[in-house]
């Protein structure tokens, strides 16, 4: 009975409070953040790079799961990004369909898509992994670049503005508070997951997926459900972001693309939900803030990206809460 | 229809042998280090930037053409040095990332020093197309395939016969090992990024006259070269000349046959056939897991 009572008490010394914890302080300075910054907002412009950042990041908390979490790299993410975004298009301008209902068909139909074509792919491993997403993200970018009939080819499309319940959203203040909104129920939802069993049966396939399997975890349908989860997510994103611009073009689906969502992962940090969102946050504010240099740009961004992986080699969040929390001790 | 099938053959092979220079380096440096090189392509952009860069400056072509695989070496010297060895103790996913960040510098680099216009090379020897059997062949197509051709022999040469070769795979099959017996496994990284860069660049330079060049032709050609790699079999040298040679030729026959405009997707949905039932590549070993 003493045994119980201590081992209670010492883990309730150990676990920080709730405020303390990333999912509840975390998730309220988010929330902070994202309803005191209009008051910071000088014009449209910061507006809609701030729309830019919410969007990048409700990706990259989905991706995160699948690559910080499940450890499974996915090279081909901007292809789901761009068929969310292509599919609700296509369906309300060649369909005629209305993008209250559009936007959610496509999302469906996206998830279905991965579903199906992530169990052959995530069997694979490691390089392999990387190069079958790669090689998949690539097709999907062909595909739209080629079927202009449908997609208007290399020229991209224009995509009608979304309309709920009889009310046009339209104008940036309107579309921010919509993709912080989604951002906000993404993180809560990761958290959710995270601390769920089923985020236990990530991080242990993480881990080891031998030692995954002999606890009775099944690994493919755990991986899988990761997958599909993170491709709706990005079909989501894609979707709003192809309804708020009112275009879409197929750099949206380029290799670029898939490549620009992992590195925003990686350098805010793997297996860190708020990783993802610093991670997207710097890396989608950076390129703007760095078009003052014009021709220096890409070797500016490019010089970054090295100097922060080589001192920061867990990505930010983690490192930089790891020597906190070295400090605190 | 037979002229055209060698036709088609022609054109696939020619671009087949130069994915497989560009796969080489992927294969050589995942076999140092365990990571892929995503700035693989730019060191082929290089060495056919560089080379127009030299001609223009009035050097002959014969000092030109070594130069410029030259400068693409020093570069990769630079770039083991400065970006990979400081983080040569990160994970695998941070070193794909470093490598990311090197090749948008290398591209952002190349954009400032020769713009973002298109260059050619002109041609080695004549310009005169070879009628044979009915098919017409660029005398540069020679060129690269004679080019490649001796790369190979020259690399199965280095790897079989030399010291540094024989360290260079000793550290691939097992790093700890290679350390017991000696072999400084640090050098060994720095000597496969300077390899792995002039058979990128030397890829570079032979192509330029046919393909052209331009401070971003290194991201196409890297991702073929990392298809190449990964049809064969990652870090098997003869798995890497055979993905760039099928690579080459499934794009040459799926434009001439199929449509022009899917050859990449055909190339693409044919490699991951192949992945799907040999996750190894064609030459990969099955690869038990170590738990």
């Amino acid at each position: 009975m003493d045994a119980a009572a201590n081992v209670s008490e010492t883990r309730s010394a150990a676990e920080p409070r709730w405020w303390a914890r990333p999912r509840g302080g975390g998730l309220l300075l988010l929330a902070a953040v994202i309803a005191l910054l209009p008051l910071v907002l000088a014009n449209n412009y910061f507006y809609e790079v701030a729309i830019l950042v919410a969007l990048n990041a409700t990706v990259c908390v989905g991706l995160n799961l699948l690559i910080g979490y499940a450890g499974q790299i996915s090279l081909g993410h901007a292809g789901f990004f761009a068929l969310g975004g292509y599919g609700s298009a296509i369906l309300a301008t060649r369909y005629a369909l209305p993008p209250w209902l559009s936007l959610p068909l496509a999302c469906a139909a996206v998830a279905l898509l991965a579903l199906l074509i992530g169990r052959p792919t995530l069997r694979l491993k490691g390089h392999t992994l990387a190069m079958a997403t790669l090689g998949l993200g690539i097709i999907v970018s062909i595909v739209i670049n080629t079927e202009d009939g449908l997609t208007g080819g290399p020229d991209g499309m224009a995509v009608p503005p979304l309309v709920l319940f009889g009310w046009t959203v339209a104008g940036e203040r309107s579309w921010y508070w919509i993709t912080g909104a989604v951002l906000l129920v993404t993180v809560w939802l990761a958290f959710n997951l995270i601390e769920s069993p089923s985020g236990r049966a990530l991080r242990a396939l993480h881990g080891s997926e031998v030692a995954a399997q002999t606890l009775g975890i099944d690994n493919g349908r755990t991986k899988l459900q990761v997958f599909v989860l993170s491709a709706l997510v990005a079909a989501v994103a894609g979707a709003l972001m192809a309804h708020y611009a009112g275009f879409i073009t197929p750099a949206k689906a380029s290799f670029m693309h898939s490549v620009e969502l992992v590195i925003m992962v990686v350098f805010g940090g793997m297996a860190s939900v708020f990783g993802a969102v610093v991670g997207a946050a710097v890396l989608t504010m950076l390129p703007q803030a760095l078009t003052v240099l014009k021709d220096y740009e890409m070797m500016v961004f490019g010089g970054v990206l090295i100097a922060t992986m080589v001192f920061f080699p867990q990505g930010v969040v983690p490192t930089l809460a790891q020597w906190w929390t070295r400090r605190q001790t | 229809m037979g002229s055209n099938w060698l036709q088609f053959v022609a054109s696939g092979v020619t671009s087949g042998a130069i994915y497989a220079l560009v796969a080489l380096g992927f294969s050589i440096i995942y076999n140092a280090s365990g990571a892929i090189n995503f700035a693989q392509g730019e060191f082929v952009m290089i060495g056919g930037m560089s080379a127009v860069m030299l001609l223009a400056l009035g050097l002959p072509l014969l000092v030109a053409l070594p130069l410029a695989v030259l400068v693409a070496v020093i570069v990769a010297l630079l770039v083991e040095k400065l970006a990979i060895e400081p983080a040569r103790h990160a994970g695998t996913v941070t070193l794909i990332i470093i490598t990311i960040g090197v090749a948008m510098f290398l591209r952002g680099l190349a954009q400032l020093l020769w713009g973002k216009g298109v260059h050619r090379l002109p041609a080695f020897s004549s310009e005169q197309p070879i009628e044979w059997l009915g098919a017409t062949i660029l005398p540069q197509s020679l060129w690269v395939m004679g080019g490649a051709a001796l790369a190979v022999v020259a690399l199965s040469w280095f790897y079989g016969r030399t010291l540094l070769g024989k360290a260079m795979r000793a550290t691939s099959h097992n790093r700890i090992a290679a350390q017991l017996v000696g072999i400084n496994t640090r050098g060994v990284l720095l000597a496969s990024f300077g390899l792995a860069a002039g058979l990128g660049a030397l890829g570079g330079v032979l192509i330029a006259p046919i393909a052209f060049t331009s401070y971003d032709s290194g991201i196409m050609l890297g991702l073929k070269g990392f298809a190449a790699a990964m049809l064969g079999g990652l870090g098997s040298f003869t798995g890497a000349v055979l993905g760039g040679l099928v690579l080459g030729l499934l794009e040459g026959l799926g434009a001439g046959f199929v449509s022009s405009a899917y050859k990449d997707a055909i190339a693409f949905v044919v490699i991951l056939a192949v992945l799907f039932l040999m996750p190894g590549g064609l030459l990969g070993g099955r690869g038990s897991e170590r738990v």
